[in-house]
């Protein structure tokens, strides 16, 4: 078990009104989450898996409880403060990639660095570092349309860990790609988590990768944590399935 | 985010829906234009108007006179010394004058009313002296036809039109067009008419010895005759416009070079040269200024110098009150393209951010700040405003130019001289670019403020 915390829940709750009634998207979550996790949400369609990953993310805020990253609570921090967290502490990871399709791959990638002002030579030697990692090397100026699924998540992925994030969020990041391409996607998330001690949360609905990769399992039914599974077997997992990937070197360094 | 990305990510994103944002710009390319069209309009007119009058000589020209003499009883209401001790407006004193700073040229009024022959003709008219730096600074010598006089001195005469008519016997009709100036120089032109004048010469009394009356200095000497003379000139000009507007009903119809009627040593009423001296005293004195708006420091500085002075310069305020609120119903009324165009640039910009909503929301997920993506949107509106005041300050000077040309053809076959009606100075060019580029950026104020308050969750839902 890690040491640190990396994410703290405090009776977070999450609700909406839709018309007459109130949706309970999020219903009272507490939950702590140490430095180096990899976490599955695990629930089905509208059990709050995506409500609280989007409030983990800064994407959203809680109508009550608290969600306290680093020792941040996110729910008092303004606008600009959120956009400046998502920016430097969160990577996220998307089911439908949300890459800008006018965009080149190397663009998508560089995205993040030009809200952090990175210097414009800099960043594209970083970009190309970053796709480099996950296979895309020879891609770097297709657009998102002319690349598979597959490619167009590893894409995704390395434009999350551009900005070195603290915390990798993925909302069903195998959720629009075959078995195949799932479990390479999942393989390079399992290889960051290890390789560089980043905490990962994610939203899946395959149990069967969740147990393989997630080192505890958070289920989900009607905007409540119904089960915590600590999945002891996940270390003693077969690995030699999944293929070393480098981890990302950190700003300036050369891989 | 730096001004590098943000601008390249906005021309990134008016490139992606060109056409859509070409029409956009287009519209404030002819808002813009219709702007500079109406205001170049505006200020030539208003230019063409003040380089007339200056030119005529009514905003730019004090005209000095003596205190001594006391037919002017305007200038008996004036402060300052009594006419009896007032200085002599005499030849120093012209030249001190001419030193004021401001002043270009300062010369003596020379006009008298004598008999002028034509054809064995007599014409009784007003003649006057025309510096010879009129060539220059009076517009109404411009379109004349013929030429100015040849030398400052030279035996010539430049006539008005109406009196050219009543040399040739042309009689105006009332109501119908005027003459045609060019067919009415013709047979004058390279002619001669013989100017009959009377010379004082200095009487043999006006020199300072004792006299029957006592003793009295040569400023003092009074004593002249009167010589019947005449003078031939030759007819070089027939000129349309008035180019003694300014003297009212004493206006000259004839007019020779000045130096040359210094020369002949007239006889007028108002050149107060008591000999033939080389020292002539003057009544009056014309004294251009190089500014109308020194018009006033000079006439004080003549004041101070003992003469009394007067202009004509308040009158500009009226004109330059009604340019002003010309050029205010133009520019309203060009603004209003203007103003049709910046709700074409905020339907452009709302169109944007419901195609690109998505996109809004993906930039916030990867930390875009409300601040970043409001930029965003502004420079895109801000580009389209700086496009299209750009192509529209291009457009109106073109438009300007060839309404210009066509106006300069009508004018040249009504046989007028060409004007310059359309004019496009830099503060106009800048001026319009910014307000192009300010139109815009409100126009952008609501979208962009939309795009940043986007719930990004709710943005990445969005297909």
């Amino acid at each position: 078990m890690p040491n640190s915390l990396a994410v703290r829940t405090e009776s977070l709750c999450r609700h909406y009104q839709m018309g007459e009634a109130l949706v309970r998207a999020v219903d009272g979550i507490s939950i702590d989450i140490g430095a180096g996790e990899f976490v599955a949400l695990l629930g089905a369609s509208g059990s709050g898996k995506s409500s609280l990953l989007n409030l983990v993310a800064g994407l959203d805020r809680p109508t009550s409880g608290a969600v306290i990253v680093q020792g941040s609570n996110l729910a008092a921090l303004s606008r600009e403060q959120l956009a400046k967290y998502r920016l430097h502490t969160v990577g996220m990871v998307f089911q439908s990639f949300n890459l800008i399709p006018s965009m080149s791959l190397l663009e998508n990638v560089e995205l993040p660095l030009r809200f952090a002002e990175v210097d414009r030579r800099e960043r594209s030697a970083l970009a190309r570092q970053s796709l480099e990692r996950v296979g895309l090397s020879g891609r770097l100026a297709h657009r998102p349309t002319e690349l598979s699924g597959g490619e167009q998540q590893r894409a995704s992925l390395a434009r999350a860990l551009i900005n070195h994030p603290k915390l990798l969020l993925a909302d069903e990041p195998t959720g629009n790609l075959d078995s195949r391409t799932g479990t390479e996607i999942m393989q390079l998330l399992h290889s960051f988590n290890q390789s560089l001690g980043m905490t990962v949360l994610m939203v899946t609905h395959e149990q069967a990768l969740a147990e393989k990769y997630a080192g505890r399992m958070l289920h989900l039914a009607d905007g409540r944590l119904v089960d915590d599974v600590t999945n002891n077997d996940v270390r003693n997992n077969d690995m030699r399935n999944i293929s070393s990937v480098e981890a990302p070197a950190p700003r300036g360094e050369t891989p | 985010m730096k001004f590098y990305d943000v601008t390249d990510l906005a021309v990134r994103n008016l490139r992606e829906s060109v056409f859509r944002n070409s029409l956009t710009t287009i519209g404030i390319s002819v808002g813009v234009a219709s702007l500079v069209a109406m205001l170049s309009l505006g200020i030539g007119v208003q230019q063409l108007a003040s380089r007339r009058l200056q030119r005529s000589g009514l905003f730019d020209t004090v005209v000095a006179t003596s205190r001594r003499d006391l037919r002017n009883f305007r200038e008996q209401r004036e402060d300052g010394p009594p006419p009896a001790e007032s200085p002599a407006l005499d030849e120093p004193a012209r030249q001190k004058i001419e030193q004021l700073p401001g002043v270009v040229e300062a010369y003596p009024d020379i006009r008298f009313v004598t008999e002028v022959r034509f054809d064995d003709k007599p014409h009784l008219t007003m003649v006057a002296g025309v510096p010879f730096s009129a060539k220059n600074n009076n517009d109404a010598f411009d379109g004349m036809q013929g030429s100015f006089f040849s030398s400052e001195a030279a035996p010539e005469v430049i006539l008005q039109k109406s009196f050219a008519e009543e040399l040739l016997g042309i009689k105006p009709k009332p109501g119908a067009d005027d003459t045609n100036i060019a067919e009415l120089a013709k047979p004058l032109l390279g002619k001669e008419v013989t100017m009959r004048y009377a010379e004082r010469t200095a009487s043999p009394s006006a020199s300072p010895t004792k006299t029957g009356l006592g003793e009295r200095g040569p400023s003092d000497a009074a004593a002249y005759s009167v010589v019947s003379r005449q003078q031939v000139l030759k007819i070089v000009g027939v000129t349309d416009l008035d180019p003694d507007s300014m003297r009212g009903t004493a206006r000259a119809r004839v007019f020779l070079p000045l130096k040359l009627a210094q020369d002949l040593h007239l006889m007028q009423s108002n050149l107060r040269d008591t000999s033939a001296s080389d020292s002539p005293s003057y009544t009056s004195l014309s004294v251009r200024v190089g500014n109308p708006n020194q018009v006033p420091a000079v006439e004080d500085a003549i004041k101070k110098m003992g003469f009394s002075a007067f202009s004509i310069v308040d009158a500009t305020r009226s004109m330059r009150q009604f340019f002003a609120v010309l050029d205010g119903f133009l520019a309203i009324f060009g603004s209003l393209a203007l103003a049709v165009a910046s709700i074409g640039i905020v339907n452009t910009l709302v169109m944007a951010i419901l195609e690109r909503r998505r996109e809004i929301g993906i930039m916030k997920a990867l930390g875009a700040s409300d601040a970043e993506v409001r930029g965003l949107f502004f420079a895109e509106a801000g580009a389209m405003g700086l496009v299209g005041g750009a192509v529209g300050v291009t457009l109106g000077w073109a438009l300007g130019r060839l309404i210009n040309f066509g106006m300069n053809i009508y004018l040249q076959r009504q046989h007028f001289p060409p004007a310059e009606i359309w004019s496009v100075p830099l503060w106009l060019v800048l001026s319009a670019i910014a307000f192009s580029v300010a139109v815009s950026l409100l126009s952008g104020l609501y979208p962009a403020t939309r795009a940043a308050r986007l719930d990004p969750v709710q943005a990445l839902r969005y297909e």
